[in-house]
Order: C-alpha cells, then sequence, then structure tokens
C-alpha cells in the first residue's frame, strides 16, 4: 500500500489494484461535483479557469482551454508512453515461440496482445490533444520521441519473461497508479484501464519466477540470473534522481505528476523486497538494508550515467528495436494502401448502390 | 470528439491517414452504450473488428457501435450556459416542483 493523498480505508480492493479502483471512484465524484465559479463567460480569465478546475482536483477535457505547455508536456508524456507499450511487445515477442509450455505460450500471447491496446488507448488519448497518431509514430520511427529505457535490454532466457511481468510491469505499475489520478481526463481515464490489465501483467510474471525459483537448481539460478540482469534496469525505470529532473516541478503543480521520481523508485524497492522473500529469491544488492528511522528500505541507486547512455540510443538493444519497426512499419505500407483502397472502393459501391 | 479530427486535419501532412472511429460498448442487455474510446480503421468493418479486440478483451460487452469521429458534431464548453443553463428556471419540469397535500396515495 502506498500513497499519501489518501487513507487505505479509500481502497475498497487493497494493493494497486484497490488504489485504481479508489482513483476511479475520485474521479466519479469529481465529475459530480460542480465546478466552482462556473464556466468561464466570454471575456472569463481562461487561465484562471483552467487552475480552479486543476486545483478542484476535477479534469480538464480535450475542448477545455489549456496552457499550451501543458498540451506539449501531455502529447509528450503520452505520446513516450504509447510508444513504450508498442516497442515493449518486442522483448517479450521474442520468447512466444519457445515458451516452455502451450499455457505459458498462451497468456504470454494474451498479455502482448495487451500490450499493444495500451499503445492504442495512449495513442487515442494523445490524439485528443490535437496531434495525429501518424504524426506521433513518423517522431518515434525518425528517432526524435522516446520510449522507455527498460525495452533496450535483451530478453536472454524464458526467466526473463518472469522478471519482465513482476520488475518491469511492477515498476511500471507503481508509476502508472497515480497517473491514474492525472488532471488531464482522457490520460486518467486511459491509465485507469491500463493498470487493471497491468495487473495481470505483474502477477503472471511473478507466478513464472514462483514457479521456476521452486523448482529444479537450474531453474531457480535462471530466475536468479534474471532477477540479477533486471534489477538494477527497472530501478532506473523511474527516471533521474529528483535533483536532475527537467519536468517534474512544472508537471506536479499542474497535477500530472502526483509523486516525485525518487518517492515512487523508494515505494517500487519497500514493495519488492518482501515480494523477493516469498520467491526465495534475492535482491542483487549488498546494501540494502531496512532503516528503522526512515521505515523504509536504504538501497544502491541505478547507475544513472548507464540510463542517460541508454536513453541517448546507446543500450545493447536501441538498434535493434527500432529497426525492427522501422521494417515492420515499411514492409507493412503496402497492406495499409490496399486497406485504404479497397475502403474507397466499398464506399464507391455503397454510393452507386443508392443512386441505382 | 469531433474536434479531434478537425485539429489531427490540420496539423498533419501525410497523406490519407486512415480515418477515427469513436466506439460505444453495450456492457449488457438493458444497459445502454457507453463511449469506450477510439481507434483508428480504414473502414467500418475493420472499426468494429478491432474495437472487439481492443475494448472487448475481457468480456466488457454484448454490443459495439462504431462511428466516424467526423459524424459527431459536440457542444463546446463556451455556449455551456446558452446550451444548458435555460434548465435552471424551469424547476416545474420536475416532479418535486409539486406540492402533494397530505394523505394523497399513488401520486
Amino acid at each position: 500500500m502506498y500513497g499519501n493523498d489518501f487513507s487505505p480505508g479509500d481502497a475498497p480492493g487493497g494493493g494497486l489494484l484497490g488504489e485504481v479502483e479508489a482513483a476511479e471512484a475520485a474521479l466519479r465524484d469529481a465529475a459530480e461535483r460542480g465546478r466552482r465559479g462556473g464556466a468561464p463567460g466570454a471575456d472569463g480569465d481562461l487561465a484562471e479557469y483552467f487552475a480552479q478546475v486543476v486545483d478542484a482536483d476535477q479534469k480538464i477535457e480535450p475542448r477545455d482551454w489549456m496552457p499550451e505547455a501543458y498540451r506539449k508536456t501531455l502529447i509528450r508524456q503520452i505520446a513516450q508512453h504509447a510508444h513504450s507499450e508498442i516497442i515493449g511487445m518486442q522483448p517479450e515477442g521474442n520468447w512466444i515461440s519457445r515458451a516452455p509450455s502451450l499455457k505459458r505460450k498462451a497468456i504470454l500471447l494474451a498479455k502482448v496482445q495487451d500490450e499493444a491496446g495500451h499503445g492504442l488507448y495512449l495513442y487515442a488519448a494523445a490524439e485528443t490533444l490535437g496531434v495525429s497518431r501518424d504524426e506521433l509514430v513518423d517522431l518515434l520511427l525518425a528517432g526524435r520521441q522516446k520510449y522507455s529505457s527498460i525495452f533496450n535490454y535483451p530478453t536472454l532466457t524464458w526467466a526473463d519473461v518472469g522478471a519482465i511481468g513482476w520488475l518491469v510491469d511492477g515498476a511500471a505499475i507503481v508509476n502508472q497508479v497515480p497517473l491514474c489520478r492525472c488532471s488531464y481526463g482522457p490520460y486518467a481515464r486511459a491509465m485507469i484501464r491500463i493498470c487493471k490489465e497491468e495487473s495481470f501483467h505483474q502477477r503472471q510474471g511473478y507466478e513464472i519466477l514462483h514457479t521456476l525459483a521452486h523448482g529444479t537448481p537450474a531453474q531457480k539460478a535462471m530466475a536468479q540470473d534474471a532477477v540479477d540482469r533486471w534489477w538494477y534496469p527497472s530501478l532506473a525505470m523511474f527516471g533521474p534522481p529528483d535533483t536532475d529532473s527537467t519536468h517534474s516541478a512544472q508537471s506536479m503543480a499542474w497535477k500530472i505528476k502526483r509523486f516525485s521520481n525518487d518517492e515512487l523508485r523508494q515505494r517500487f524497492v519497500d514493495m519488492c523486497v518482501q515480494q523477493a522473500d516469498i520467491l526465495g529469491l534475492t535482491i542483487p544488492d549488498p546494501d540494502l538494508r531496512w532503516n528503522d528511522e526512515r521505515q523504509s528500505y536504504d538501497f544502491t541507486q541505478p547507475d544513472y550515467d548507464e540510463l542517460m547512455r541508454v536513453i541517448s540510443g546507446d543500450g545493447p538493444c536501441n538498434r535493434q528495436r527500432t529497426a525492427h519497426r522501422r521494417r515492420a512499419h515499411a514492409e507493412g505500407a503496402w497492406v495499409r494502401e490496399a486497406a485504404t483502397a479497397y475502403a474507397a472502393k466499398r464506399a464507391q459501391q455503397r454510393k452507386e448502390k443508392v443512386a441505382a | 470528439m469531433s474536434e479531434r479530427s478537425e485539429q489531427a486535419g490540420q496539423l498533419t501532412a501525410k497523406a490519407e491517414p486512415s480515418p477515427l472511429w469513436e466506439v460505444f460498448v453495450r456492457a449488457r442487455r438493458g444497459l445502454s452504450h457507453t463511449h469506450v474510446g477510439s481507434l483508428h480503421a480504414p473502414d467500418a468493418e475493420l472499426a468494429l473488428r478491432n474495437a472487439r479486440d481492443l475494448y472487448t478483451r475481457r468480456q466488457e460487452g454484448v454490443s459495439i457501435w462504431v462511428v466516424p469521429a467526423s459524424a459527431i458534431t459536440a457542444s463546446s464548453p463556451d455556449e455551456k450556459d446558452a446550451f444548458f443553463d435555460p434548465a435552471a428556471d424551469k424547476v416545474y419540469r420536475h416532479p418535486t416542483f409539486y406540492e402533494v397535500p397530505d394523505g394523497v396515495a399513488h401520486l
């Protein structure tokens, strides 16, 4: 349980899913509350009205006035989020044909299908801000918009699929649950949908690791190796430390972001320690220690220089990931053209039928 | 809704992106269709199939409507007063406006 803006009693289901439900309930409450001061008049101060809506914890909607910088920062963040879902299909997709049982394969397929869906929800949310999806996809392919650093790491064994579910999706949920309360309505609603599904991803990953960790010594070693390799990249997913985070202060003032990078990272560590214990696996940090004074774990920070290198394009799989996406896009061009041509032909036929 | 396609149209220089569709799903018999999101597809049939995969993977619904976003006209927040306020001075439209004498049954 985490989150300091509401008590555990607010979360009916308990845990992360309970918080998503609480956010959903808060969204409905906010919609039912009348806005302070009502709508702005013809000569009303739009900036003042925007500030009032955000202060009252209500949602900004596509047709509301918003500061240009708010629009820009949301487009950047939502697009990057959408790109991450799409690129994130690759590391796991790598193991679909090699999953160790039919059940695991079917689950992995469902999960990768979810990621595609999450990408689409998010592109749709970004489009409400006045960009087109095609434009965003072009920016991704041109390397002018980023995706999460984590997907530039390779999946070397089956256990990596488990580690991605537990650690990577776990970190994503810790990051995304507060976004369910984001001030921009379409983004908040997309995050509520996504978090509910993401919770399935995290649990299936945990189950894979649990099965391996309680299997043969070789399976356990494989699980431990995967956790060893994914631990620090997962911690780095929360972004640079607060002292170096460029967008944080403004995003928090606008209630896009609710907690700082370091706060979320700390929560993630505190959650993982107990979960690792039950797995019977070790977190690869010799300095991980309970701090009684802070009521939290002390831990070794990830290598932020490495994070910067990976973000700027020099990670283990950056080139492979973008090359794959570019190839799929280029080789799919004729299929998209065929679909457009067929739709035009059908529309023409219908028109002729009506005329006849 | 419709403002998306207008704005998107202005900003895209690319030729013929596939159009945007708004998706409405009815969760169960007896409930109404609810807007669940949007998607791009070249035609209505593909929009329907994609909506099925995208928005009803977990038994979310029994009926789907897809509508081209360009076919929707939305009210604007600026018109909020003119559009919706007159209801406030016509309280007699609500049954609670009328006083019922004590002792009247079935009214």
